[in-house]
């Protein structure tokens, strides 16, 4: 046996065990980390982005398929379950600061989420998109779950929605600050509502690990606005189409 | 910790299974979630010794510590949406368009209204502290 036969041989054997793929996406997501802590925590160089884009890009040039890939991911992304009832702690400890916003939540969480579902259908409408890709875009805004579960209910494209809602999360923990601080939002609370309800788990994850309290009103304002969409998104749709 | 654990992996299956009885779209883990909050808050008001000091404290760093690594849970999926990229034939870059404006503009406007009724709950709590403070003072001289 050649080194080159015995090298291929390590590598289809890599290849079908989940311990190669769990240590790329923790090794892509500490170099992600590093990058985000080397650029002073500039919010475009975001770690989910980059150790994504890192990920995809090692199986693009090697040419693997996703399932391959998420055979042995998956046990990262089992995770995501217990880390979702884990954020009742926090949201425990600061049950206060909820209790004395509840007006606010309440209106901001109502307000923001038929802002989200207009805006979604005003420019869909503007860019001259297909009646299925309108369905799926709809409910981009809440956790994937409960978008794929909408999409599917109204006649959209459950996978499609998935997709976009993951690049909305995205989107949201990159540039959400700027906006906020663009508006000079300086309330921490309302700070937090605002990325939850836009971006839902992914812009939740960004806004607990810079501050627990923007954490906390995002985990709340993702929850809220989970429910408060599932119920305006088929209105919406019987009243728009 | 494995404790802690345990009983974060039990409020999510008693999450699933609620989901799946009564058949609704809000995911398990987020019946869990709202599950645990009851949990935590009605031991709070009703039964201290529900749980131990030291399990309760083991309870909020694992749960801690699993949250620190939040970004990283999401990693899996998103390289998924990246390989497929494809379904969106020749829509992506409007979609990005669409996706980029609409997020920004409802942050921007859902903080601008909790920032808005923060602010105007709160002036309204000062007026009454305020005026209740008023009334006190012209009591006082009453006397």
């Amino acid at each position: 046996m050649t080194e080159q036969d015995r090298l291929y041989q390590i590598w289809v054997y890599l290849q079908a065990e989940p311990l190669f793929w769990l240590t790329l996406t923790i090794g892509a997501f500490l170099v992600g980390d590093y990058l985000y802590k080397k650029s002073n925590q500039f919010p475009l160089v975001n770690p989910v982005a980059i150790s994504i884009i890192l990920v995809s890009s090692v199986l693009l040039i090697f040419d693997i398929d996703y399932e391959r890939y998420f055979s042995g991911a998956k046990f990262i992304h089992f995770m995501l379950g217990p880390a979702t009832v884990a954020l009742a702690i926090p949201i425990y400890k600061k049950w206060h600061l909820i209790t004395h916003n509840a007006k606010a939540i309440m209106a901001a969480v109502v307000l923001g989420s038929i802002f989200a579902i207009l805006t979604t259908y005003a420019l869909a409408i503007l860019f001259d998109l297909d009646h299925q890709l309108i369905l799926s875009l709809l409910p981009r805004s809440v956790t994937a779950p409960i978008s794929m579960g909408i999409s599917e209910l109204i006649g959209g494209i459950p996978s499609l929605t998935a997709i976009i809602t993951i690049i909305t999360g995205i989107i949201g923990a990159a540039l959400g600050a700027f906006v906020l601080d663009l508006m000079k939002i300086r309330s921490l609370s309302a700070r937090g509502m605002g990325i939850g309800l836009a971006s839902h788990g992914i812009g939740t994850a960004r806004a607990m690990s810079r501050n627990e309290e923007a954490g906390v009103f995002s985990a709340v304002a993702m929850g809220l606005s989970g429910i408060v969409t599932s119920i305006l998104v088929p209105i919406a749709v019987k009243i728009l189409f | 910790m494995l404790h802690a654990i345990f009983f974060i992996f039990l409020f999510q299956l008693l999450g699933e299974v609620i989901q799946k009885l009564l058949q609704i779209t809000i995911p398990g883990p987020v019946i869990g979630l709202v599950l645990l909050v009851i949990f935590l808050i009605a031991k709070e008001r009703f039964g201290k010794r529900w749980l131990s000091e030291t399990f309760e404290r083991d309870l909020i760093a694992t749960s801690e510590s699993i949250l620190r690594y939040l970004p990283l849970l999401f990693v899996p999926i998103g390289v998924g949406v990246v390989l497929h990229v494809s379904l969106f034939k020749g829509t992506l870059l409007q979609v990005l368009v669409l996706l980029v404006v609409g997020t920004c503009s409802t942050i921007a406007f859902t903080a601008w209204v909790m920032q808005k009724v923060q602010d105007k709950t709160q002036e309204k709590r000062l007026a009454k502290s305020h005026l209740k403070g008023e009334m006190e003072e012209k009591g006082d001289k009453h006397d």
